[in-house]
């Protein structure tokens, strides 16, 4: 007789029957105990459907109790704090959970989608791929988003989460994973020895598989005696709800710790995750072994679940899954949760794959009016939304019992992920039939049921062995106190190798719950070809869920191995890769979100932009004045204005984040010689140079403009973009190729403050804002430099053009760049000094047909950029002689040149492709768009791009496409200098 | 989490340092114009599974450039010095 499913008990367990709670699921009002989670809760209201499976939209209820649970998969919270697909079984319950269970359309509890149950002899493992990647490219392109939507697991959100994240660094002598039996033995171990010890569990409590058992047993009261003993030790540091994820090198561990999630309550200001980097001499794997369901004929169907999940509800939350329960196992374990039942008043029948069983238990079993069938097997179970009864072969006869609740039992297989992580391979064990770690690194120990003892005496007694090692690790001596045992009941182990599963005659076998792969996917697998098992998951998505295949990947493994007629280890396991459980981004990027994402750099003359108009655009980390509202409302009307400005009077524009760089040192002009293209060598005192860095494979590194202070003491200035690159290259060459060079260089990024005057009237601005100083031609040449004195400041003044005006780089120490900015404003004034931006600056200088950023893409060559001719073929330099390779310098490659738009009315765009206009426009085209600006002196779109043999094409016309946006300009190869190819400007 | 041991600075994460790839190699004398020399220098690497000594600098600490010695196989760290000592060796 099959009863009704599950129900709470009216007492035990370890809910608070005192503190009830409310919570909604679906808008549907429910209440339960403190000390439930979300799942216990349910099956104490009653409620067996947790979900829809994945592909058949299979009704489905929980198997599990813990992290392992593959189908009930809840959407908790709401708007900006909604958190998808978390199984039930780990939420605790509190005071106004909202919770929606997912993949149901329109509801779990009817669902349209279920008529792929009846498509279910077609949607087999690979029949999406097979079916809709089709001979016709981008067919799944198109079908995927429908797919998805069908085979929904909870949806991503876009709102923004309103919750607070935190980031820790921690450190340990010894981290115990996991607090059951052999976790707490050994942090106690750990902790009398004085070291300083992190416990951590997932769980709200600590006690692991101590947690499913009866709430008045003798294991209790020693766990009780251990929590009290950590807590009286000050080293110790008890992390509950805390779920170490992943292993990383040097003994880090990544732990999150959830502070919220069990109390949610934004007023109070708590993070609601912190993500710990933890630290550790010494790490003991106390994390504890899984149940393996068995595989049989709709072994899906709500009701079935694992034998412990069973035992767990009932002990731990006082729920009975049902009031009719078989057990079928393989293993002594089990047996042990159906006592637990039938001690609470379950009535049960085990269904025992072995012909023979030890006789105690066969005793205990029958005084406790156990049904016991021997030597017999589940072949299908029988129910839709609720098993009603399971066909069972016993003695070669098939035999129908009824039952709502169906536990079942292959064996345990230890949590031998973390330990894994580091590429350690877990190794099989024959004896118990399960994959325990394979072996440690120095400084890590096992014990418990992570290591294969599923006996609380063993994992006591490992756990406080691996303590005591763990503490010496860390250097600590321990002492010799023996570890205390609870005073249990014995308790037997055996078990019998699972029997390989068969195709069952009715009904669907499944072997992973979460990705609806059955034991027919799995022979289809292999009948494909299939022959490993890391193509097994990737072809049947087997262990690829948020479950990560808990349940499911040793069975999976067995039932491979044999049909390829190999043993278990050597089918071997699939890769364990972090995270353990699932974890939130939220967690992961902590405080680093939105202003904070990450560091950003300010010009010394950050406030004054800011005050006098300016917008700000990021330019890698640094924000810059990117347009100033003196010159227009938008910044296509703003940059046109700054550059007629600087053309015809006079701008000022903040290069404080160019790099710079001092070079001092008596080879300071032969290092720079070395790394320069062109000679410096003879670079005399009060001149600066233009050069340009390649890279040892030749391709352009940098460029920009080295002054000569002294004999033997240079200021090198480079692109914003590459200051830290140069930096560091030119420390490398120092340090590691040319030691015998006596050169320091230091960065003078930060120190120094720097403006560029442009314009005709750039030089009386000068002498009107620091006069007594002579700027003439005869005094400061283009390319002079000079250090100067102003009211007792030292100021960097050198004539060098980026615009193509007449124009000077002053630089300021950082703490007067406001005073000699707002001066040379103010001192200026009468000539109508204006600021320009980053825009206008960067588009001066595409007039001037100067290559930057966007050209120097460590792709282009000297030549490329057709600066062949800088080469000193005097010296040696860093990329000489790989610059010769033919390829470098075949005429043919891409190569800068200029284009003028050649229809009004249309505009150029950066990217845009490049096609000859006589040609078909397929492909990759013959160059590309790398800078675009509107020329004040031209009235007209220009543009630098890369193009086929470059400057040859000289005249020809070209299509200018840009397929984003469907256009097509038609525009001329030019030379790159637009603008006063002889330079007259330079010396008005 | 790789530790570095800096030479200067002490065991630091290597979050500090930046990475520049295979040190076990001797860069050819400058002005070295053969083409071949320079070719393998810059291109040709072996991918050793085991001791490997491989460049790393110390960006956010002393800037020093660092020859580390490290096992591809298991990330263990096995020593460091720094790189000027090396070649001045």
């Amino acid at each position: 007789m099959s009863g009704p499913g599950p129900y709470r008990l009216p007492a035990g367990g370890r809910i608070d029957r005192t503190r009830p709670l409310a919570f909604t699921l679906e808008g549907r009002q429910l209440g339960g105990y403190a000390g439930d989670t979300l799942a216990s809760a349910l099956l104490g209201n009653g409620l067996t459907l947790a979900g829809r499976s994945f592909k058949y939209h299979r009704p489905r209820g929980f198997i599990a109790a813990g992290v392992e649970e593959p189908n009930g998969l809840f959407t908790l919270g709401s708007g900006g704090r909604a958190t998808p697909n978390v199984p039930g079984t780990v939420v605790e319950l509190f005071d106004g959970l909202v919770a929606a269970r997912q993949n149901g359309s329109p509801s779990v509890d009817f669902d349209v989608m279920a008529v792929n149950s009846l498509l279910a002899p077609v949607l087999g493992a690979g029949f999406y791929y097979k079916t809709f990647m089709g001979p016709r490219r981008g067919s799944w392109m198109f079908y995927e988003p429908f797919i998805r939507r069908a085979a929904g697991l909870g949806r991503a959100l876009h709102i923004a989460d309103p919750d607070r994240y935190e980031t820790r660094h921690a450190y340990a002598d010894v981290l115990v994973v996991g607090a059951g039996p052999a976790g707490l033995a050994a942090a106690c171990a750990a902790g009398r020895g004085g070291a300083r010890v992190v416990l951590v569990d997932q769980d709200s409590e600590a006690g692991g598989s101590q947690l499913g058992e009866a709430a008045d047993g003798p294991e209790e009261a020693w766990r009780r005696e251990r929590l009290a003993e950590l807590a009286a030790m000050p080293g110790v540091e008890l992390l509950l709800r805390t779920t170490a994820f992943g292993l990383y090198d040097g003994n880090t561990v990544g732990l999150i710790e959830r502070r919220d999630a069990h109390q949610p309550d934004p007023a109070r200001g708590e993070a609601r995750e912190v993500l710990i980097t933890l630290r550790a001499k010494a790490i003991v794997f106390a994390t504890g072994a899984i149940e393996r369901p068995l595989v049989f004929g709709d072994n899906d169907r709500p009701g079935v679940v694992l034998a412990g999940a069973a035992q767990t509800y009932l002990e731990r939350y006082a729920v009975a899954l049902g009031r009719q329960a078989v057990v079928a196992t393989n293993n002594d374990r089990a047996w042990y949760s159906a006592l637990s039942l039938a001690e609470k008043g379950v009535g049960v029948t085990v269904v025992e794959q072995r012909a023979t069983v030890d006789s105690q238990l066969l005793a205990r079993a029958e005084s406790a009016r156990v049904a016991v069938l021997l030597g017999s097997r589940p072949l299908y179970a029988i129910g839709a939304r609720q098993v009603e009864a399971v066909v069972v072969e016993a003695a070669g006869k098939e035999l129908r019992l009824g039952c709502d609740v169906l536990g079942s039992s292959a064996g345990w297989a230890p949590v031998v992920h973390l330990s894994s992580h580091t590429g350690i391979r877990p190794v099989y064990r024959a004896d118990i039939d399960a994959f325990v770690p394979g072996g440690h690194a120095a400084t890590h120990c096992s014990a418990g049921a992570a290591n294969g003892s599923l006996s609380g005496w063993d994992a006591v007694t490992e756990g406080h062995e691996a303590g005591l090692r763990a503490a010496r690790i860390a250097g600590h001596e321990p002492g010799t106190r023996t570890a205390v045992l609870p005073d249990s009941p014995a308790r037997t182990y055996a078990f019998e190798t699972a029997r390989i599963p068969e195709l069952p005659r009715r009904g669907k076998a499944f072997v992973d719950f979460q990705g609806d792969v059955t034991l027919k996917d799995v022979h289809g697998a292999h009948q494909e070809g299939y022959v490993s098992v890391e193509h097994l998951k990737r072809y049947t998505t087997l262990g690829m869920g948020t479950d990560q295949g808990k349940t499911s990947n040793v069975n999976a493994v067995g039932v491979m191995a044999s049909l390829r007629h190999l043993s278990v280890p050597e089918a071997g396991t699939t890769t364990f890769r972090p995270p353990y459980t699932p974890i939130t981004v939220g967690a992961l990027a902590g405080r680093s979100v939105g202003h904070h994402f990450r560091p950003i750099r300010r010009s010394p003359l950050h406030d004054w932009h800011v005050a006098n108009g300016a917008t700000m655009i990021e330019a890698g980390p640094w924000l810059r004045a990117w347009w100033y509202a003196w010159a227009g409302s938008t910044i296509e009307k703003a940059y046109v204005e700054e550059m007629r400005h600087v053309r015809s009077a006079v701008g000022i524009a903040d290069v404080s984040t160019l790099g710079k760089i001092d070079v001092q040192g008596p080879d300071a002009a032969e290092f720079l010689n070395r790394v320069y293209v062109n000679g410096f060598a003879k670079l005399p005192v009060g001149k600066a140079r233009y050069g340009v860095m390649l890279n040892d494979d030749a391709t352009v590194l940098d460029d920009g403009t080295t002054a000569r202070f002294d004999d033997t003491r240079y200021f090198m200035t480079t692109t914003t973009a590459q200051a830290a690159e140069v930096m560091s290259h030119l420390e490398f060459l120092l340090q590691t190729a040319w030691p015998e060079l006596d050169v320091a260089v230091t960065s003078l990024t930060d120190q120094w403050a720097g403006m560029s005057v442009a314009g005709p009237r750039s030089r009386q601005a000068l002498e009107l804002a620091l006069p007594g100083h002579d700027f003439t031609d005869a005094a400061l040449p283009h390319m002079g430099c000079r250090q100067i004195e102003v009211d007792g400041i030292p100021l960097r003044v050198l004539r060098l053009s980026f615009s193509g005006e007449l124009a000077y780089e002053l630089y300021a120490p950082a703490d007067y760049g406001i005073a000699l900015w707002t001066r040379l404003l103010g001192s200026a004034a009468p000539l109508g000094i204006r600021p320009y931006g980053l825009e206008s600056l960067a588009s001066l200088r595409i007039e001037k047909g100067h290559a930057a950023g966007l050209e120097l893409d460590h792709r282009t060559t000297l030549d490329d950029l057709g600066l062949g001719k800088m080469a000193s073929r005097e010296k040696a330099f860093v990329g000489r002689e790989l610059r010769l390779r033919p390829a470098l310098q075949d005429p043919e490659r891409w190569s800068l040149v200029g284009l003028e738009c050649l229809e009004s009315g249309k505009r150029l765009r950066g990217g845009s492709i490049l096609f000859a206009a006589v040609e078909p426009q397929k492909g990759h085209g013959r160059g590309y768009i790398t800078s675009v600006t509107w020329s004040v002196e031209l009235q007209k779109y220009i543009a630098l791009g890369l193009y086929d043999g470059g400057l040859k094409n000289v005249g020809q016309e070209v299509v200018c496409a840009f397929p984003l946006k469907g256009e097509q300009v038609r525009a001329r190869v030019v030379s790159p200098v637009f603008l006063d190819a002889k330079g007259e400007r330079l010396h008005v | 989490m790789l530790r570095i041991p800096c030479p200067h600075c002490g065991e630091r994460d290597f979050t500090e340092f930046r990475y520049a790839g295979d040190a076990s190699k001797v860069r050819p004398a400058h002005g070295t114009d053969d083409l071949q020399a320079w070719h393998d220098h810059v291109y040709l690497f072996d991918n050793p599974k085991g001791p490997h000594r491989e460049y790393w600098q110390h960006v956010l600490g002393c800037r020093q450039w660092l020859v580390l010695e490290r096992d591809t196989a298991t990330n263990t760290v096995i020593g460091s010095r720094l790189a000027r000592d090396r070649v001045r060796a």
